[in-house]
Parts: C-alpha cells; structure tokens; sequence
C-alpha cells in the first residue's frame, strides 16, 4: 500500500471519515516524515508541531461529535512563507522578515481553517516569490525530491518540494510569472494559477499586485478541485476580487472537458529540451485521439511576454517592497544614523540580491521620463498579449503548452539572472492575461525527472480545465509515481 | 507695493468627515491614545490591501457638485511614492492624472465699506480637487522620535485653485468661503486647529502690466485662517523688498510661524521629488455615473451665498444681519424655523444676531447647547407684535428666557411683564400726572407738543412701567384738550 504520506486528499479523508485513520495520527506521521526527510529536503522555513497537532486534536474532535467540515477537515496543508497565518512567522524568505510574526490571518488562511485543513509548517520559496529555482531564498534552497542535487523550482520550490517529498497532503503556492506551474512541472505534480481575481490575496505579501494570485498544489487533479473550492470566492477585503459564482470543482471533474484544443507555435521553438517536447507531443496525440479538436493556434505577441513582465513586475515590487524599512516591523539596522539611513541601511542588509536588483529595476522604469518608455508601453503589450489569447479562445477551449522549457536543473548551475528570467517564458503570458493555467505531470526525462504539461484556460473556467486536465490523468500513471528519498 | 501685484495660488487639504478610514474599516478619530486607530491596512503589514470606503467618494464628488466641477466619469487612484516615516506604506494613495473633480469655482465676497455694506462677489477657479489619504504623525522627543498612525489614512480633499488669488483678503474670504460650504455640506467641521483643514500658499509677485509669472515661493504651515493672510501679507512684502532691492527671488517653500509673523526657508524646489506615480493595481478604478451624482446632488444643502440673497431680497433682512446669519447653518437654521413659526423676520433677525449671539458669547454656549429654541424667540416676537409688552421688557423677558428656559409668555406672567390696557386704570393715573404737574400741562396746551414726555413719565413711573404708551399718549392729549 502507498504510505500515508503520499496519500492524496480523497483516499485521506474517506479514511478519517471511516474512522480508520485519525487527524493526529496522520500528522504525527507527517511530522516523522518531515524529520526524517527536511535535512535533504529543506522544504520549510519554520514548522510548529504544538500548534498542528493542536489543530489535528480539534479537527478529531469536531469528527467525533459529527461536525466535520468536509473532505479537508483534518488534512495537513502546507503554506508557502508568503501567506500570512495568526501567530505563525511569515519571513518570505527574507532576512528583513526573519523576526516578523504575523498578527493575522490571509483570507485564504482563514477559509483552510474554516475548511478544517491543519495548517502544516511555512514553506520556503525565492525571497519575496521573486525566482525560478528556490535558490534566492534567505534561508537556504529547497531540493528537488526526485534528485535532491536539483532545484525544486521556484518561487513555490518549499511548496512543491513539501509536497512531493511527501511532508504535507496539500499545499498551497503563489504564481507572480508561473511560480506555481513551474515547480510543479518540475516535481512532477498538478499545480493550478487560478483567474486572476479568483482567489483572494488579502494576506498574501505582494510581489507584483496585478500579477500574482494564490493557488494550489496536489497530487491529482482531485485533490487540487478540493482546496481550490476551499480558498476561491469572492473577499470584500480585496477590491480585485471577483464575484464569481465557485463551482464544485470535483464534481465537474467527470462532467463533459472542453474539446476544442490550440496549439500555440509560439510556444514550441527554439530553448525547448526535446524530450520535454516529446512528452507534450504524446498528450496531443492523446486528447487527439479521444476525439478532441486540436489545432495550431498563434499568439503574436509571445515573445515580447518576458519584457513586460519584467517591467510591470518590478514596477509594483518596487512600490509594494517600499513598506520593509525597519520602521514598523522587520530586520532594523543598528547601525544607523537618521531616517534616510535607517532605510538604506535596513534594506541593504535584509533584502538579498535578487529583490534589490528587481526594486532598482523597478525604481528605473517608474522614474519621471521614463514611465511612458518603458511602464506604459509595457502595459499597451500587456493589453495586445490579453488580446492575442481572447483571439485564440474565440477558435479554442483550451490551450495546450509546455510548463517549463527544460527540466529540473543543478543547484547553482545557473548563475546568470537573465537565463533564469528565461525559464518562465510559456508560464509569464497567462499571468499578463490574468487567466487559469494548470501544469499536470506527463511524462518523466530519461533521467527520471518530471515533465509537465500547462493547460491554459479561459477566464473563470477552472473548472473545464481541471476536467480536461482529469481525463489525461486517468489514462496515465505519472501522478501516482513518488520519488526515492 | 502698487507698482507690483501679487499672484497667488492655494492648495487646501481638508479632512473628510468620514466614521471610517479611506482604505479600510478601521474608525477615524482625533485626540485617541496613539496608534488605537490602526488595523493591517493602516500599518501597512506585509499582505495588507486598501479597499475604497465609498463614503469619502461621496462626500469629494458632492464637494465637485456644490462647486460646479466637472466629476470624472471613472476615477482611480495612484501611488506617490516617497519615503518617510509619517507613511506607513513608503507611498501615498492619491490621485494623478484622473482627479474626481476638475474646474469649478468657489464664489468668495470681499469685505465691504462697512460692516452693513456688502462687499464684491467674485468667483476663484479652481483647477482641481483629489481625494488621498491623510498620513501619521511624527512626535520628535529628546533622542527619539516616536510616530502615531491614528491619522494615517484617514481621508483628504486636495483642492486646489488656478493661480488667480491677488491678495491676502481674496485668499482669506476664498477659505472663509470654502469652510463655510463644507462645513453647510457635513463635508467636513474644517477645524483647523485639528488639522482638518491645511493650506499651502504658492505667491509670486510682478510689476503691474506684465504678463510673465515671477517666481513662485511656496509658503507651507499655514494652520489658521488669519494666518494664511498674515503669511501672504508678509510674503508679499518680503518679495517686494528683496526685488526692489535689486535680489532675485529664489524657487523655495518657506515656512510660517503665526506666532512671529515670520517665514524660514524649509527646502529648496531643487531636490523636489521623483514620486514615480503609478496607478495603483491593488485598487480597482470607480465608475462614476449619471444616477449617482443626482443621487448626491439631492442631498446638498443650499448655498451659503445663496441664502443670504435669499434672506435680503425675500425676508427683507439688511445685509448686516442676512451676512451673520449665514455663516452658521445651524444659525441659519434656526433663525428659518423661527419665521416658520410666525416670527416677523427682521425682528427675529435682530434677537438672533444681536441679543442671542452676544449673550451665547459671553455664556461661551454654543447655540445648540442654550436654552433658547426658535420657538422662544417666535413667542417674544409675537408677545412685542400684539403690543403686549415694551421693548424694554422684552428685553427682561429674553434674558430670563436665557437663563431659564422658559417660554416668553410664561416669563411675562410669571414676572408680571405686561403693558396695561385698562383704560379706567390709565384714566386715572393721566389725571394724577396732570394735577402733579400743572406746570407742564399748561406748556401743552399752550401748543408745547413735547410737553407732554414729562406727564408720560410720570404716568409710567406711577403705572411701575406697565402703561401702555400709545394708551397713554390718546388718554393725557384727551384729558388736556389738545
């Protein structure tokens, strides 16, 4: 039988239901398996056991006088160190937050504790979500559980190394360029950027506003349909979210997937590792031969994606990071003389190189003469990518692309910014468009690492995406493979 | 001084009275222990999002409608960034280049020859108003310096005029005319004293006839009404004597001090910021539509100047009193419901601007914390109408009204403050005057009409104050045979 710890959300929770397995037991476990495998691993920023075992005493408690909050009451769900939770650290990775406790709750936090989920441990990620390896974290990198010499992927690395490692049932990421799709690719998990507006970010420390989004990662199809329904709705707290209707996401699962399936060529060029162009050829021919449309599709404006987004992110980042300086929480240098520099010495010590190098960029592009050069033409790209997928959408369902155009990669083995800013080239587009994508596992390197399919869907259609992406996950085995730890 | 002319600019900060912060629930308030006032949002805590409180919309687009603005159609907010310690989050939430309102005018009246003649009517332009959020306060101590969030984000109106101020007594009688509105509107109590109203000055002067802009000296720190004319006075002053003295002004912001009645240079414009504004993406833009605006448009009082006209050209009031009633809406108000209650209006207008404020002042009550109601003041006016009581004890009767609170009539019966009209009574009082005084009973009917005051005093002092006079007049010239 599948250990406990790589059990997904649905065997889990029929089992606490049956009273076969209890909330305690299944996080005793988990924090044993933790233990055993964080040296390697190095998956959490911090992890209170008291404080679990506690929500897992309750979660048995409500069970046991029959008032079970459903299929998450009682399943360990890991959060990246960006989601803010009363009482818990909330670092971001990052020296200036080393210290900082949180004093409440992210609206995504409270639905999981409303949803019953034990909130397991804080998990690392690139300092401020800014990265693609999970290397910028202060704290050290996470690994990759299937080569443990590799990066996990970022900025979500903590995230998807937790749950592949088998630390936590579920967790949860966020996605600023492909922050949740590409780890997920790269650990060989299902991972889901939900519509922007979808889910709340109230509590979320932010990155780029307009960009980032909180979503989930799974085993399965399934276990994502879960904790999505738990976090999306509408949040007065957040003026950007949406009031949108949230389906039963599992439900929809076996009801009828889109059919009709584009192909960016865009998205298939030069920079993709064949054998990861190879796995995506198989599931093309897969859905083609259950029946589904598939057909070429073009988004002109591709390759103008990486630009934009790396001016409009670092833009908000620049502003958005402007509140760490030492003056009201966080890392305060001691070495200061006045206010001016207090803030330049605090900064200097507790940011790290990447988000300096993206608060300069950003400062840089915002600055009087040349806003309208690079700001405001970023965002007139930005409208003309958002155009050219609603082009395609009036053809298409869904879109069908790589996650991540190379596999796992060393350690430090890619040291040049620019080429890491490179690895999010199919993942950035959606987030400029603010629609749903979902990296699934679909097939594994020669060297037995995981490779991930990105579906991309229309605004608010998770659903139909997760169906879609259901359909192929039944008809193959790559979710239910684990890693050699 | 007249070879030159002032040119002159304000930008008015005035807090919006709302319960609530602009970006989040937490509740607005003045003189709580620091920092009570505070929630995420407020202390700027990593994850925290602002989320518009639509009460400060209303009250900036009814301040646009009062003023004949034109109100944006969509309206969004944008970050100005700078650091400072005052503001939590290192940037400001305010408005660039889509303010809710641009344009319109704020009608002022410069003073008259006197203080019964009305002065000139003029209208300032106003180039726009924005909304922004209001930032903390920095408490310096010896070593320290410690800071209070309760007024970050509480919500701000930047209104400001096209520089076409030309004096200190435009620029005073413009505030004295915006408070006014604001304060009619429930916009804002534009206490200055609390910061809820601040104004920056921007003052150039030239010689008469040119068309060029001198350079502009911003004057900051202008905290009270009367200040801001004796900054701009004195402005004026010390740019004339520096060009006349053969220096340039420099590009600067000065600060006033009241106190001295002196200005010190604060910063030079040179290192004015970079604020890289940018619109802000955790806010969504506000559509502003047509239903909205009547909906607001309906709940705006009448117009200050407005009602003074009204008040001299329907009720026949002198613009003396029309002008004192105004400034105060609840004055206003209650000066209304007086003549609703069959108050003749100049007599009401006199008690109310003479007797009533002059007693308030010297008791320091404010008008809605006296015992006297529109209802009191309708009761004497109509007790000295029916000639039921003189003037003097009318006088009698309202300053025991003040103190006691008790209805004219009721003052009148209870002090026996009635003029008599029983005629066999006066009958009889006229005839002892005459017989104790022939003499000036003689000068009368020798033809001496003025005579006739001595017998009339008598008459009152034998009736202890109570005689009718006109009774008294018809009863003596009849017994005298004039």
């Amino acid at each position: 039988m599948v250990p406990l710890h790589f059990q997904t959300i649905a065997e889990l929770s029929g089992r606490l239901e049956r009273r076969e397995l209890s909330a305690v037991e299944l996080t005793q476990a988990l924090i044993a398996r933790t233990k055993a495998v964080e040296p390697r691993v190095h998956a959490f920023n911090s992890l209170d056991e008291t404080d679990a075992l506690a929500q897992a005493v309750a979660s048995d408690a409500r069970r046991a006088a029959g008032q079970s909050r459903g299929p998450l009451d009682g399943i360990p769900v890991g959060l990246k160190d960006v989601i803010a939770v009363t009482g818990q650290p909330l670092t971001a990775s990052s020296k200036i937050l080393q210290n900082f406790v949180s004093p409440y709750d992210a609206t995504v936090t409270r639905n999981l504790k409303n949803a019953g989920a034990v909130l397991f441990g804080r998990l690392n990620c690139d300092e401020f979500a800014m990265g693609s390896s999970n290397e910028n974290s202060a704290f050290g990198p996470a690994a990759n559980p299937w080569d443990t010499t590799r990066v996990p992927g970022g900025s979500s690395g903590g995230s998807a190394a937790a749950l592949a490692a088998g630390e936590v049932i579920a967790s949860l990421g966020s996605d600023t360029g492909g922050s949740i799709r590409q780890p997920a690719a790269l650990c060989g998990l299902v991972g889901l950027k939900p519509t922007y507006g979808l889910v709340s970010r109230y509590g979320l420390v932010a990155y780029a506003s307009s960009l980032d989004q909180i979503g989930p990662f799974g085993r399965t199809t399934e276990d994502v349909a879960l904790v999505l329904r738990a976090i999306a709705g509408h949040d007065p707290l957040d003026s950007t979210s949406f009031k949108a209707d949230v389906p039963d996401y599992r439900a929809a699962l076996a009801g009828p997937a889109p059919r009709r399936i584009g192909i960016p060529k865009e998205y298939f060029g030069e920079g993709l590792d064949p054998e990861i162009g190879a796995a995506v050829e198989a599931a093309v021919k897969f859905y083609r031969d259950r029946g589904c449309e598939v057909k070429e599709v073009s988004l002109p404006h591709t390759q103008y994606c990486l630009d934009a987004y790396y001016v409009i992110a670092t833009a908000e980042a620049s502003s958005n990071l402007a509140r760490f300086d030492g003056v009201r929480y966080g890392h305060r240098s001691k070495a200061a003389t006045d206010a001016i520099d207090l803030y330049a010495k605090s900064r200097a010590e507790g940011f790290g190189a990447e988000v300096k190098r993206r608060i300069i960029l950003g400062t840089y592009v915002l600055s009087s003469g040349y806003y309208d050069a690079y700001y405001l033409r970023a965002q007139k790209v930005r409208t003309l990518i958002r155009q050219d997928f609603l082009k395609a959408f009036a053809e298409v369902d869904t879109l069908l692309t790589p996650t991540s155009p190379v596999p796992a990669f060393k350690i430090g083995e890619k040291a040049d910014p620019l080429a890491m800013y490179l690895l999010d080239i199919y993942t950035i587009g959606v987030n400029l468009a603010g629609l749903p994508a979902a990296s699934v596992p679909c097939g594994f390197t020669s060297g037995g690492l995981p490779i991930g399919l990105q579906l991309i869907g229309q605004p608010f259609k998770e659903a139909d995406l997760l169906a879609l992406a259901h359909t192929y996950e039944q008809a193959q085995e790559w979710s239910r493979r684990t890693p050699n730890l | 001084m007249s070879d030159f002319e002032a040119v002159i600019g304000l930008e008015v900060h005035v807090q919006i009275k709302t319960a609530s912060k602009m970006f989040t629930r937490v509740a607005t308030g003045y003189g709580e222990p620091p920092n009570t006032l505070t929630d995420p949002t407020v202390l700027a805590l990593p994850g925290a999002l602002p989320v518009l409180n639509k009460a400060a919309l209303d009250a900036i687009i009814k301040t646009g409608l009062m003023l004949g603005c034109e109100i944006a159609t969509v309206t969004r907010w944008d970050r100005k960034n700078y650091f400072y310690p005052d503001s939590p989050k290192n940037y400001q939430l305010s408005q660039y280049d889509q303010p809710v309102c641009r344009h319109g005018a704020v009608e002022i009246e410069l003073p008259g020859a006197s203080l019964a003649v009305m002065g000139e009517h003029k209208k300032i332009e106003l180039t726009r108003i924005h909304l922004e959020e209001d930032v903390g306060k920095l408490n310096h101590e010896s070593n320290d310096s410690l800071i209070d969030y309760n007024r970050a984000g509480t919500p701000l109106m930047e209104i400001v005029t096209e520089p076409v101020i030309r004096s200190a007594d435009e620029a005073f009688a413009f505030l004295t005319s915006l408070r006014q509105s604001l304060i009619y509107a429930g916009i804002s109590d534009c206490d200055m004293e609390k910061g809820q109203m601040r104004c920056d000055a921007n003052i150039s002067i030239r010689r008469v006839g040119e068309m060029k802009l001198g350079t502009k000296v911003e004057l900051k720190n202008l905290n009270s009404i009367s200040y801001v004319r004796d900054g701009i006075v004195t402005e004026i002053k010390r740019q004339i004597n520096v060009v006349t003295s053969g220096g340039t002004i420099v590009q600067e912001t000065r600060l006033y001090d009241g106190e001295t009645g002196r200005s010190a240079s604060m910063r030079s414009k040179e290192m004015a910021h970079d604020y890289r504004y940018f619109p802000d993406p955790d806010l969504m833009p506000v559509r502003i539509d047509a239903e909205w605006k009547v909906r607001l448009a309906a709940e705006l009082p009448e117009r200050p100047f407005a009602k003074q006209t009204r008040f001299i050209e329907q009720l026949g009031l002198p613009y003396s009193a029309a002008s004192v009633l105004v400034r105060d809406r609840a004055l206003a108000d209650f000066f209304e419901a007086a003549v609703k209650l069959g108050a003749k209006p100049i007599a009401a207008a006199n008690w109310i601007t003479n007797d009533l404020l002059r007693d308030l002042a010297a008791a320091s009550l404010a008008l809605a914390d006296s015992k006297i109601t529109a209802a009191h003041i309708a009761g004497l006016v109509a007790l000295v109408e029916q000639g039921a009581v003189s003037s003097s004890q009318a006088k009698e009767i309202f300053a025991d009204m003040f103190q006691t609170g008790d209805q004219a009539a009721a003052v009148a019966d209870r002090k026996g403050l009635r003029q008599s009209s029983d005629t066999g009574a006066l009958e009889g009082w006229c005839a002892t005057a005459i017989a104790n005084d022939a003499k000036s009973a003689d000068q009368v009917r020798a033809g001496n009409a003025k005579a006739i005051n001595a017998l009339k005093g008598a008459v009152m002092k034998l009736s202890a104050g109570k005689a009718n006079p006109k009774l008294v007049d018809e009863i003596l010239k009849r017994q005298l045979g004039v």
